[in-house]
Formats: structure tokens, C-alpha cells, sequence
């Protein structure tokens, strides 16, 4: 299966909910916007599994929703709007779901949030070539610059 | 004829609200951010607008995946609060104006945005959080509201670009309105933040606050902003800063800005607000002269020197 590359892959630890990942993600989502309504959420509650197979789910977004493994959810098609429903649903804070997806502690991922936030240096790009869009014509002359330079 | 006065911007965070409908928002967290409304609310009880436009967008409660409209335009009489998972917001009814919202729809499709009309809508945080912010917490809000919804959820939402013209389509709109109607253009959202995936709880400070200062000097260098940048620069959820640029449209393009505040955190979002007013017939009348006055045109300018040359000469 062919999937398109986008300059957005590049950004370390996120998942664009694309048109691809929302195709992907429909019915994940689906089930997660039924949580709205306390009816389903009591019968969710009551039997999780149950539940679960009115919706035509992947079994890898099965699973991911049994575990409440948000990121996989995310990579898999679900957008934070809808899977926030199902944390909301369990009776969880965002920021209980904002520590799972960063492998923090509640308390710790607040503590970082007080402090600023989780800093842009340093988390702006995977392949880590990518300066700052702006300067990204500057730094790359100066890079080659510098290798003439060496060489010379 | 209708005319904009004013554009405000402000974030949306739901946190926002949930502080303000639980009584916390004299708790020192939610003091810094609501101590830097204050100017805001004096200033719109002076600007008493007739008519707000809200540009926002809808996070999962009016709109699920069955339908994602780019822009949809709320033509409706009244717009209740969605119930977002804990019961709706105990805000008013937002409500509309459905004359002004008909009329622009019309003129703005006609000028090539092909709007979604929609005429039964809740509105969520993303609308009724900013205008607590500005009007508080009254028992009816001080004025109509028609709210646009832009899709800023699944990728791609509208460019900047795009947004921008269509604040100015927007604006076309209004003043080919007969009434007599005192417009102000909220744009919501932003500013830095990114709630979903690893990389959560990203804020860039540095990107919000030149944000901040071009929304206001040179808006268009906003325009070119791609949404790789948007992304990158200020998280995945970030993206909905391309609403403040509908907003910018809409108003003049050497219009004056008379408030900012920025504060971080909120929850996970950076909290930024601006209020530009346009200069020709102010939404609030100055009572103090201000220092930065505006420079004399160009024309008025060259006749001033043209006098003075003579006068130097004779010493």
C-alpha cells in the first residue's frame, strides 16, 4: 500500500490527522464521539469488549482503546478531540492523558507546564537538519560555508 | 451601512472555562490569566458593539467526522452550548444574527468563498470561552454573535492566506449592509500549543510573541506562514492561529493596536489577546492623547516641506 510522505513526518512526536488518518480513523473516532451520550458511556462502562464490536474498529485500534494507548490511537487514525471523550470517560483530566502520551507523571508534566512548556529547542524536527523555517536558507549557507572553509 | 470597528483575538482554552464555570478564577493560577482581561472587558463596555463575528472552531461537539465544513457560517437565530462530555456550559444562548449572517453569505460566496450555511448549530468552548473573556459571565450577552466556524481539526484547515482574504470578503460584506451596525471580528484559538502525541505541552513564546507583533504591523508576513511552520514552530493544535488572520482581514490594515496580554500556561496552551481597533471613526472614543500619533500622509507631509524650504533659505 502506497501512503504519501509529507513534510509534516518530520516532526518528532506528533501525528497529523490527515485526510489518510482520518479515513483510517473514522470509526475509532465515531466510537469515541458516542461516549457523548451517558447511555453509552454506562454501557461502555458495563462491558468495554461488548461495546466495542458495534463499531467496526481494526483490531489494532481495538486493542489500542482496551490498553487507553492514546499515541497508538493517534497513529492510527484517532484525532485527540474524539479520544479526549474516551479520557473523559474513564473520569481522567487532560492533563492525566497529556502525562500517558508523553511517558510522564501527571505531576511532573504540570510542573513542566508552569515552567513554560516543553521548550521548541530540540524538538522541531527528526532528522534534526531542520533549523528554523525562516533562517533555514541562511543556516544552509552557512553550513556550506563552513565545509568550504575546511576544505580550503 | 455597517462598518468594523475592531478585531480581538484571544486563545480558547477550555480550561478557561471550566475555571469559570467552578468558581476558580480567583484561584493565583487563573488570576494571571483573567487579571489580563480586565482592560478588555472596559474597553468592549465602551465599544458596546451592535453585532460580533466568531470565528472559531468546533472541537468535536457539532461537528463529528461525518462532515468537516472548511468554513461554515451560522445563519441561525440562536446558537445553544454544546454539551462537550460534563453537561453544556451554563452560558447564555448565543444569539445570532440571521439578516447580517444571510446577507454575508451571500456576498462572500458570491466573491468565491464557498461557505457551508448552517442554520442548526451548537456552539462549544471554542466560541462561548472568548466571550467570557471580553463581556464576562452577564445573564444574556451584550450582543448578537454569528459564529464561522473554520475546520482547523483535520488537516489541512484553510491557509493563512485564504483566511485572511476571506476577513476581507467578510468585510465587503458588512459594509454593503444597509443598517446602521457597529461589527467587531473575534478570532480565537492558539496561541503555541500541542495537546496530542509525545511531543505534548510544546510552547514557543518566541513565536507567539513575533506573531503578536506582525498580527499587528505587517499581518501579510503572516500569510506566508506554511502550515509545516505552524506545526513545527508552534504545535500540532497551534494551527488554529490561522483564524486570527480571518479576523486581521476584516479589519484596516494600519489598524491600531490598544491592548495586548500573554501569559503561559494555560492548562497546555499559551494564552495570547490583542484588541485592534480601526482608526477611522474609533470604536472608543480617546479622551488622552496618545504619544504614538499617526504619521500625516504622505501628500500632507511633502506640502509641510514644500513650506519650510523657503524659510531655511532666507537664514
Amino acid at each position: 500500500m502506497a501512503v504519501d510522505q509529507h513534510d509534516y513526518d518530520d516532526i518528532p512526536g506528533t501525528f497529523v490527522f490527515d485526510a489518510e488518518r482520518s479515513r483510517r480513523g473514522y470509526h475509532l473516532n465515531m466510537f469515541c464521539m458516542s461516549l457523548m451520550k451517558e447511555e453509552n458511556r454506562s454501557a461502555f462502562k458495563a462491558n468495554e469488549a461488548a461495546y466495542l464490536d458495534k463499531f467496526p474498529l481494526t483490531a489494532e485500534q481495538r486493542e489500542a482503546v482496551l490498553k487507553r494507548d492514546y499515541n497508538r490511537m493517534l497513529e492510527l487514525g484517532g484525532n485527540i478531540y474524539f479520544t479526549a471523550k474516551l479520557g473523559a470517560t474513564d473520569g481522567h483530566s487532560f492533563q492525566h492523558m497529556a502525562a500517558v502520551m508523553t511517558s510522564s507523571t501527571q505531576e511532573d508534566y504540570a510542573k513542566m507546564m508552569l515552567a513554560g512548556g516543553r521548550p521548541i529547542e530540540g524538538n522541531r524536527s527528526k532528522s534534526g537538519t531542520d533549523k528554523r523555517a525562516k533562517s533555514k536558507r541562511k543556516s544552509k549557507s552557512k553550513a556550506r560555508s563552513k565545509a568550504g572553509s575546511k576544505r580550503g | 451601512m455597517a462598518r468594523i470597528i475592531a478585531g480581538i483575538s484571544s486563545s480558547h482554552v477550555p480550561a478557561i472555562g471550566a475555571a469559570i464555570d467552578n468558581g476558580k478564577t480567583q484561584e493565583p493560577y487563573w488570576q494571571r490569566v483573567f487579571a489580563g482581561f480586565e482592560k478588555s472587558k472596559e474597553w468592549m463596555a465602551k465599544a458596546k458593539p451592535d453585532v460580533a463575528i466568531g470565528i472559531y472552531n468546533d472541537h468535536a461537539s457539532a461537528f463529528s467526522v461525518e462532515m468537516i465544513p472548511t468554513f461554515a457560517l451560522g445563519c441561525a437565530a440562536e446558537f445553544p452550548p454544546a454539551d462537550e462530555g460534563w453537561g453544556p456550559r451554563p452560558v447564555p444562548v448565543v444569539k445570532g444574527h440571521p439578516e447580517l449572517a444571510a446577507h454575508i453569505a451571500q456576498s462572500v460566496i458570491l466573491d468565491e468563498f464557498d461557505l457551508t450555511i448552517v442554520n442548526k448549530m451548537e456552539v462549544d468552548h471554542g466560541l462561548t470561552v472568548p466571550l467570557n473573556l471580553v463581556f464576562g459571565s452577564p445573564k444574556e450577552w451584550p450582543c448578537p454573535v454569528i459564529p464561522l466556524a473554520v475546520n482547523v481539526v483535520q488537516y489541512p484547515p484553510p491557509t493563512g492566506h485564504r483566511c485572511f482574504m476571506l476577513g476581507k470578503a467578510i468585510r465587503k460584506a458588512v459594509e454593503s449592509f444597509p443598517q446602521d451596525l457597529r461589527v467587531v471580528v473575534f478570532g480565537t484559538g492558539g496561541m503555541s500549543h500541542q495537546i496530542s502525541g509525545p511531543r505534548a505541552g510544546l510552547i514557543n513564546s518566541k513565536f507567539d510573541k513575533a506573531f503578536l507583533d506582525n498580527l499587528t504591523k505587517n499581518p501579510k508576513k503572516l500569510t506566508r506562514i506554511s502550515h509545516l511552520e505552524f506545526m513545527r514552530e508552534a504545535g500540532a493544535e497551534g494551527i488554529e492561529m490561522v483564524m486570527w488572520l480571518v479576523m486581521r482581514g476584516a479589519i484596516d490594515d494600519d489598524a491600531e493596536e490598544v491592548y495586548r496580554f500573554y501569559t503561559v500556561p494555560a492548562s497546555n496552551t499559551a494564552v495570547g489577546h490583542i484588541i485592534l481597533e480601526n482608526r477611522q471613526r474609533r470604536a472608543v472614543k480617546r479622551t488622552v492623547t496618545r504619544k504614538t500619533r499617526r504619521k500625516a500622509p504622505a501628500k500632507a507631509r511633502r506640502a509641510a516641506a514644500r513650506v519650510k524650504t523657503p524659510v531655511r533659505r532666507s537664514k
